[in-house]
C-alpha cells in the first residue's frame, strides 16, 4: 500500500502525436511504471493503452466528470490538439463520439484540478506541427513558444496552475513520473516552473551537463560525421549546450542518452524545435563560427577560448575525435 | 439488422472506431475508421532529405525504429550506399529489440486483458486468467515491464534511446560497440531469455521455435499444468472459446523478409497465396482512396507517385486511411504473414488447418519472439569491435528511392523523389494501413473487415468482446497508419 492517504486519479487522453511518450513511460525503471504511480499515490482512472476499459464505459467516465459525480485530479493528455481543417478540430474525432477531441479538452481541462501536457506535441505543438502545419496542430496552451494554444493564456485549472509542459519528444519517462510524484505529494507551486511552463526539476539542467563528449567540447575537438566521438557543436548540429534537460546526468533506457547513440542533441524540449531553421545535423556557421554558441556565455570570449582551446588540443583527442572508438587511450603515467 | 459504433477503441496504438451491422447474432458489415489525421506526408514535401530520419520515426512511438530503418533505407538507395557488417548486425539487434518488445507489450498488455472481462466471469478459466492478466492490477502486467524495460536497456546501449532515435543512418548505426559492451549485450539478452524460459513459453527457445505442427504444439501443452506459462495460458483459454474460429482471414498473406543477414534476409519475404510463394511484385503496390476523406479520389496510384491531400470529412469516406492493395487485392500482413511467407512448419500448419485467426495470429507472434531472441544472440556475437559501423555518403540532388522493411506489425514501406535537393515526395505504406484499410473503389473490405464479418455477438453488448479479440488480434498501430 501506499503511504498517501488520498489518491489521485488520473485521466490520459492521447491526440495528434505518436503515442511514443506513452511508450518511453512504459520502460520506467527502477521502480517500473505502475510500482511508481502507486507509491505515487495515483490511480489510473483511464489511459488508453494500459485499461480494461473501451467505448461506452469510457465515455460513461468522460460524462461524469463533465456533470461533477466524478472528481478529476489529473488530466494528461499526449500529443497535440488537431484543430483543422479550417478551424473545426475534425482531423481528430474522439472515437464513438462524433465529437473532436479539441471540444472533450476545452470541457474536460477546466474539471481538472492539474493539467500536464505530457511531451512536446501537446505542450507547444511539437513535430506534429512542423512542415507548414497542415493541420493547425497546437499545443494545449502554447502554441509554439507564444502563450495561448487551446486553453488560452489566462487558463488555470483548479490547483491554480497553469498547464504544466512536461515537454520532450519523447519525456523521459521520469520526467513525468516525478511531476506526478510531486503533484501527488506536496502539490506543485509556480516557482517549480519554469518561463515556459516546464518543470524546473529537469530544465534547470542542461543536456550538455555530463555529456561524455565534454572533453572534446573542451578541446574543440571534433566529429566531423555521426558516429564518431568528438564534440557534435562544430559540424554536426548538436544543441546540448542551449537544451534544457537533464538528458546526460539522468540517462535513457539506463545507459544512454542521445550524444551517447552517437548523434546530436536536436534540442527536444524546446518549442519549434522541429523547424530548427537549417538542416538537423548540420550546425549553421556564421564566418565560421557556429550561430548556436551557450545562451549564457558572451561571445567574444567564447571565440577567444575556443581558439585557445584548438591550439592546445592534445593529439589523443584530435584523432580520437574522428574515430568510432578509442584509437589513442590517454597516457599511462611514468613510475615516478 | 443493428449498427452499433465501438470507439474509443482502447489498447490499441492509436485511434480507432469500428461501426458494425450486426443481424441474427452475428457481424454482417464492419466498417474501420482511423479517426485521426497526421499529414508527415505533406509535411515532409519541400525539406532536406535527411531531415526525414528525424520526422518519420516520429510517425509512431512504437514502431519508431521500424520507420527509421525504411527511411534509412530509402535514402541509402538515393546515396548508394549500405551499411558495414557491424552496422548491419547493429541494425538488426535494434530493430528485433523493439519487434519482440512490441510482440511482448502486446501480448500482455493489449491482447490478454480481455480474458479478464466481466462477461467470461462464469467460465472456469476465469479467475486464473484474471489474476494473471488483469489491466494494471494482474500478476503478469506487472511483473512484464521491469522484464521489457531491462531488456530495452538494449536501445539505451545501442540506439541512446527509445523511442525516436537518430541512431540508425544509411549507412549504418552510429553507435559503434567495444568488446565490454559486446558482452553486455549478451549479457542483457541472457537475462531476457530466462524470462522468456521461465514466463512467457515455460521452455527452451529452441524447443519452441522447433515446434513444427499444431499436434506438436498440443503435445507440448498437453504435457503439463496448462497454467504453467502464460503462453500455455493463452493456448488453455483459446480452446476453451475455441479462438481459432474467430477472425478468419482470406488467406493471402505479404512480408517484405526481415533482417539483414549476410546473404539475404532471416525471414523470406514474397506473397503466400493458394500454397504458392512468390516474391512480391512492389509494382503491383497502389493505394486507392475511393473510402478516405483524401481528394484525388478516382484513381489508385503506386507510392512512388501517390498523392495525400486531406478533404474535408464527409459521408463519402470513413476513415483517414487509405487502402493500399497488391495487384489490387487484399493482403494481411503481420507476423502471421511473415512467418507464413518464410516457411515455418508450425504457422504452415496452423493455416492449413485453419487459416489466419486469433489464435494462429497469437501464436505466430510467440514463435517468432523465440526465434528472433536467438538470432538476436548470434548477432551480438558476430559483432566485430574495432571494425566500423557507419559508412557516409552523398544526397544526390536528384534521385528516387525506396525503403522496406518489417515492423511488428508487418510490411512497412517509405518511397521518396528528390528534386532540386529537396523532398519532392514522401509516402508511406504502414502495416495497419494494409490491415485496417476501408473498402476500396470496387466496394472490397479491407483485411480486418472481412475478417470481422460472421463474428458472433452477445445480445446487448455496446463494445463486442469478440469483436475486440479479433481486432486485437492484429496488434493495430493506427498511429502509424494515419501517417
Amino acid at each position: 500500500m501506499s503511504a498517501h492517504e488520498h489518491r489521485l486519479n488520473l485521466l490520459w487522453l492521447q491526440s495528434g502525436g505518436c503515442g511514443g511518450c506513452s511508450m518511453s513511460l512504459l520502460g520506467a525503471e527502477a521502480p517500473s511504471l505502475l510500482t511508481a504511480l502507486d507509491g505515487a499515490g495515483i490511480e489510473v482512472l483511464w489511459h488508453p493503452a494500459l485499461s480494461a476499459e473501451n467505448g461506452t464505459d469510457v465515455l460513461d467516465r468522460f460524462e461524469r466528470i463533465l456533470r461533477g459525480e466524478l472528481v478529476l485530479d489529473i488530466l494528461c493528455l499526449e500529443g497535440a490538439v488537431m484543430r483543422g481543417p479550417g478551424g473545426s478540430g475534425l482531423f481528430h474525432v474522439l472515437a464513438g463520439t462524433g465529437r473532436p477531441m479539441a471540444a472533450w479538452l476545452e470541457a474536460l481541462a477546466p474539471r481538472a484540478r492539474h493539467v500536464l501536457a505530457v511531451g512536446s506535441c501537446a505542450a507547444f505543438g511539437g513535430i506534429s506541427s512542423g512542415g507548414g502545419n497542415p493541420t493547425e496542430a497546437c499545443g494545449l496552451q502554447y502554441e509554439g513558444d507564444e502563450p495561448g494554444g487551446l486553453l488560452g493564456e489566462a487558463f488555470h485549472s483548479r490547483s491554480g496552475l497553469p498547464v504544466v509542459n512536461v515537454a520532450g519528444c519523447p519525456v523521459h519517462p521520469n520526467w513525468v513520473l516525478e511531476t506526478l510524484a510531486q503533484l501527488s505529494l506536496d502539490g506543485l507551486d509556480a516557482t517549480a516552473l519554469d518561463p515556459l511552463n516546464r518543470p524546473r526539476s529537469y530544465t534547470d539542467h542542461l543536456v550538455h551537463h555530463g555529456c561524455p563528449r565534454n572533453e572534446f567540447y573542451e578541446y574543440k575537438a571534433s566529429a566531423e560525421h555521426m558516429s564518431e566521438l568528438g564534440c557534435m557543436m562544430e559540424h554536426l548540429g548538436c544543441m546540448g549546450t542551449q537544451a534544457h534537460a537533464d538528458c546526460n546526468t539522468r540517462l535513457w533506457n539506463g545507459e544512454g542518452s542521445c550524444l551517447r547513440g552517437g548523434f546530436a542533441c536536436i534540442n527536444c524540449t524546446r518549442p519549434g524545435f522541429e523547424e530548427p531553421g537549417h538542416v538537423f545535423g548540420l550546425t549553421r556557421k556564421i564566418a565560421g563560427i557556429p550561430v548556436g554558441l551557450p545562451t549564457d556565455m558572451p561571445k567574444a570570449w567564447y571565440v577567444a577560448l575556443g581558439s585557445l582551446a584548438k591550439a592546445a588540443t592534445p593529439p589523443r583527442l584530435k584523432q580520437n575525435a574522428v574515430a568510432d572508438h578509442i584509437v589513442v587511450p590517454p597516457k599511462t603515467g611514468d613510475k615516478t | 439488422m443493428s449498427r452499433r459504433v465501438v470507439g474509443p477503441f482502447n489498447r490499441v496504438e492509436g485511434d480507432l472506431e469500428i461501426t458494425l451491422d450486426v443481424e441474427g447474432a452475428k457481424v454482417r458489415e464492419a466498417r474501420v475508421s482511423a479517426p485521426l489525421y497526421r499529414g508527415f506526408e505533406q509535411m515532409l514535401v519541400g525539406r532536406d532529405p535527411s531531415d526525414a530520419l528525424v520526422y518519420t520515426p516520429r510517425i509512431c512511438g512504437i514502431c519508431s525504429v521500424a520507420q527509421s530503418v525504411a527511411s534509412a533505407r530509402a535514402l541509402g538507395m538515393l546515396m548508394g550506399i549500405a551499411a558495414p557488417d557491424n552496422g548491419r548486425l547493429a541494425t538488426n539487434l535494434v530493430l528485433a529489440n523493439e519487434n519482440v518488445a512490441d510482440h511482448l507489450t502486446h501480448f500482455y498488455l493489449f491482447f490478454m486483458p480481455d480474458f479478464t472481462d466481466s462477461i467470461y466471469a462464469h467460465a472456469p478459466w476465469h479467475a486464473a486468467a484474471a489474476a494473471r492478466f488483469a489491466a494494471v492490477k494482474g500478476a503478469a502486467t506487472r511483473a512484464v515491464l521491469p522484464a521489457r524495460a531491462e531488456f530495452l536497456r538494449l536501445m539505451g546501449l545501442l540506439a541512446g534511446k527509445w523511442p525516436h532515435s537518430l541512431a540508425i543512418q544509411p549507412g549504418g548505426t552510429t553507435r559503434a560497440v567495444a568488446a565490454q559492451e559486446r558482452v553486455r549485450l549478451l549479457a542483457l539478452l541472457h537475462g531476457f531469455r530466462g524470462f522468456l524460459e521461465a514466463t512467457l513459453f515455460g521452455a527452451e527457445l529452441e524447443m519452441v521455435s522447433e515446434l513444427d505442427s499444431d499436434a506438436a504444439l498440443m503435445a507440448w501443452f498437453a504435457a503439463g499444468d496448462p497454467l504453467r506459462s502464460d503462453f500455455t495460458h493463452f493456448l488453455h483459454i483459446a480452446e476453451a472459446l475455441q479462438l481459432a474460429r474467430l477472425g478468419q482471414g482470406r488467406g493471402r498473406f505479404m512480408s517484405y523478409g526481415a533482417y539483414d543477414e549476410h546473404d539475404g534476409p532471416l525471414f523470406q519475404g514474397g506473397v503466400w497465396q493458394d500454397g504458392v510463394h512468390s516474391a512480391v511484385p512492389v509494382e503491383a503496390i497502389a493505394e486507392d482512396l475511393s473510402h478516405s476523406w483524401l481528394e484525388y479520389r478516382s484513381t489508385p496510384r503506386h507510392p512512388c507517385d501517390g498523392v495525400t491531400v486531406p478533404a474535408v470529412p464527409d459521408g463519402h469516406g470513413y476513415s483517414w486511411c487509405k487502402a493500399p492493395r497488391l495487384g489490387g487485392q487484399v493482403v494481411e500482413v503481420g507476423a502471421l504473414a511473415r512467418q507464413m511467407v518464410d516457411g515455418h512448419p508450425l504457422v504452415r500448419d496452423l493455416v492449413a488447418r485453419g487459416g489466419a485467426n486469433v489464435r494462429s495470429r497469437v501464436i505466430a507472434r510467440a514463435l517468432e519472439i523465440a526465434r528472433v531472441v536467438i538470432a538476436m544472440e548470434r548477432w551480438a556475437k558476430e559483432l566485430r569491435p574495432g571494425e566500423p559501423f557507419c559508412h557516409h555518403g552523398e544526397l544526390p540532388d536528384i534521385a528516387q528511392g525506396a525503403g522496406l522493411v518489417e515492423a511488428a506489425r508487418g510490411s512497412l514501406g517509405h518511397w521518396l523523389s528528390v528534386r532540386n535537393g529537396r523532398i519532392h515526395n514522401y509516402q508511406i505504406i504502414a502495416p495497419t494501413t494494409w490491415n485496417f484499410s476501408p473498402r476500396d473503389a470496387d466496394g472490397v473490405p479491407g483485411a480486418l473487415e472481412q475478417a470481422l464479418v460472421g463474428t458472433p455477438v452477445h445480445e446487448g453488448e455496446s463494445n463486442p468482446i469478440t469483436v475486440q479479440h479479433v481486432v486485437r488480434s492484429f496488434d493495430p498501430c493506427m498511429a502509424c497508419t494515419v501517417h
